[in-house]
């Protein structure tokens, strides 16, 4: 049997979630399909054929499909999901907001945020944010499954040759929703997901104009900004700064952590990081228990002072 | 407007859990519970509906065990009109539950069903989904605003690269995220009136819903742990492990 991968995009380019959901998808089977729906979506089918590990892609490119509007998309994916043993999709809010619509259509019970694959009906998953790590076995047919990207290797984004892509028709418009705006977050830095360093700031940053200490460090190292909640609900950087349980995952080389406390949903986050770093002015901190370097300080002298000792 | 807010009752978002020694799951002898912090946030959403005057009725639910009339007391403290308790030791997983709320929203005809992103237990985010699938409803997740209309639903979602807006043809499901509201803490003398809501016990077998779990839990364990590292006193010396010993810079 085939595995069917769903393509993240924005009509333009594939996301970087995509090449690890791949990867993820290649070690259930030999014959992987991606599955892109959108709209004036040419580009990234052809882009998601090149993707080292896809034998093909199927398309399906029309007007209602523009936004990724969940309502209509999930019948397209319900379709042709009976066709494969297993439907994967990244545990990004896209794949997120759309599988569990798609396992419902199926009558099955979707397997969320898989670390590792025993078998093919065997997963690993976190569960109590990261506290414990349950490992299940699921019995419906199709699995359907969202996949934790950090925990899997990026798949080769041009293999140099091209897998076949087969246009399907679309299913029209459910006409239960519709696009109003996107606001999205602006930055020319790394995205926090993907990136190698990652320096994030917590409520002891004080102010969204103190953050511009961080962003100077993020440009020199050429890493991404992230955020605990509470910088979040504070108001001081965007919703998709965070760091945690409940916001993103992200598990770099290099993770700074400066004025976090580091309560258990922020730890659930960041704890894969390869190298942890900690500053903060208090020695008690959770943060320190579990960061391979720890410096306790102010960060209002230590910052400045890393960012000229980086000169 | 009839609301229906499920509320899942789950270990104290304050706990840190133990992982039993057998390896069957996670302890939940002695431990505090609590509502599931995202309900919380559904519920108030849900008062603040109706003390604009847009909602006229609020009927929070739960399935699982009987302690979940806690959670629902809970809800119903903080200003909920009724409470329906689905009793069952079994552990449910979201597709059943979702079948179960199909079954108690095709009673009671709400226009929305405001529940939580994720329970912060298994940490599943399905449930909410599932159900607009089984009702063929419009969904909105992850949301941290919302605009009640004539006919629609305005909301703002929370998404990775920033935020979303989109219109939601009524009815709706909605799974709020934590920037949606701050929740409030039921007074005492709501806690007193609370005591007199009623809520309504039923069972799968009396909705007729199947709630077999698909996906077995083999064994639950504890992560790898990490532990601390070493102190530094200055940017220098930092930079140095980074870049000598950590090989990360
Ligand atoms: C349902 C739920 C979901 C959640 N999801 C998430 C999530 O996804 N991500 C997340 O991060 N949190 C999440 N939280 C919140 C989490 O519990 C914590 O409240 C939050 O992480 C705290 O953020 P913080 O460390 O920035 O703030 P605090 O805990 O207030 O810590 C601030 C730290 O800054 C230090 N500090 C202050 N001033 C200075 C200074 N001048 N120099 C150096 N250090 C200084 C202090 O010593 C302190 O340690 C969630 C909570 C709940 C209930
Ligand atoms: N047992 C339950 N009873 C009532 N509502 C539930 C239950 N489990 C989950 N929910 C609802 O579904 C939301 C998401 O849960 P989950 O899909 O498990 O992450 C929760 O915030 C609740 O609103």
């Amino acid at each position: 049997m085939s595995v069917l991968v769903l393509i993240e995009h924005d009509n333009t380019e594939v996301k970087a979630s995509t090449l690890n959901t791949v990867t993820a998808a290649t070690q259930l089977g030999s014959d992987v399909h991606g599955l892109v729906v959108g709209n004036d979506c040419a580009n990234v089918a052809s882009a998601a054929a090149k993707i080292s590990g896809i034998s093909k892609i199927l398309s399906v490119d029309s007007s209602e499909y523009k936004y990724g509007l969940v309502e209509n998309v999930a019948p397209v994916v319900k379709d042709i999901a009976s066709g494969y043993s297993h439907v994967l999709a990244p545990a990004s809010t896209f794949g997120k907001n759309l599988l569990p619509r798609v396992a419902a259509m199926l009558d099955v019970q979707q397997v969320s945020d898989i670390i590792e694959i025993v078998s093919e009906d065997t997963f690993i998953r976190p569960i109590y944010a990261g506290n414990a790590l349950a490992r299940v076995r699921s019995t419906d047919s199709v699995k359907l499954i969202t996949v934790r990207t950090t925990t899997f290797d990026a798949a080769i984004e041009d293999s140099g040759s091209s897998a076949p892509v087969e246009e399907l028709s679309a299913m029209g418009d459910e006409q239960l929703s519709s696009f109003v705006k996107h606001d999205l977050t602006r930055s020319e830095r790394p995205e926090l997901t993907t990136a190698n360093i990652v320096i994030s700031g917590g409520r002891g940053m004080q102010s969204g104009e103190n953050f511009i200490m961080l962003e100077r460090i993020a440009d020199k190292l050429g890493a991404a900004v992230g955020a605990s909640r509470a910088a979040v609900d504070a108001g001081y950087v965007p919703n998709d700064y965070q760091v945690g349980q409940t916001g993103k995952v992200v598990a770099p080389d290099l993770y700074l952590a400066v004025g976090i406390s580091g309560a258990i949903q922020h730890l659930a986050g960041m704890k894969d990081s390869k190298v942890i770093v900690a500053i903060n002015k208090d020695e008690e901190a959770p943060i320190f228990q579990v960061a391979d370097i720890g410096w306790v300080a102010d960060l209002f002298t230590a910052i400045p002072e890393l960012e000229s000792a980086l000169d | 407007m009839k609301v229906i807010v499920p509320v899942k009752r789950v270990i104290d978002a304050n706990i840190k859990v133990r992982v039993r020694m057998d390896g069957s799951g996670v302890e939940l002898n002695n431990v505090k519970m609590s509502m599931n912090p995202f309900c919380e946030i559904a519920v108030e959403e849900s008062i603040r509906f109706k003390e604009a005057g847009k909602a006229d009725e609020i009927i929070v639910v739960a399935a699982g065990p009987q302690q979940s009339q806690e959670t629902l007391r809970n809800g119903l403290a903080m200003g909920a009109d009724r409470g329906i308790l689905i009793q069952t030791d079994i552990d449910l997983e979201p597709l059943a539950i979702a079948k179960l709320l199909t079954a108690v929203v095709e009673r009671e005809q709400p226009g929305i069903v405001l529940m939580g992103k994720q329970a912060v237990d298994n940490d599943n985010n399905q449930t909410g989904q599932m159900l607009s699938a089984m009702l063929n409803w419009s969904l909105g997740t992850f949301v941290s605003k919302i605009e009640i209309e004539d006919d629609s639903f305005n909301v703002v979602r929370e998404v990775d690269g920033g935020l979303e807006t989109v219109r939601l043809s009524r009815p709706s499901v909605i799974t709020v995220d934590l920037r949606l509201n701050e929740p409030r803490y039921a007074s005492l003398p709501n806690i007193m009136k609370a005591r007199r809501k009623e809520i309504e016990v039923l069972t799968p077998d009396d909705l007729g819903i199947d709630v077999t779990p698909r996906v077995t839990v083999l064994e639950v364990t504890e992560p790898p742990a990490r532990n601390a590292g070493v102190r530094v006193q200055s940017a220098e010396e930092l930079i140095d492990k980074l870049k000598n010993e950590a090989k990360v810079l």
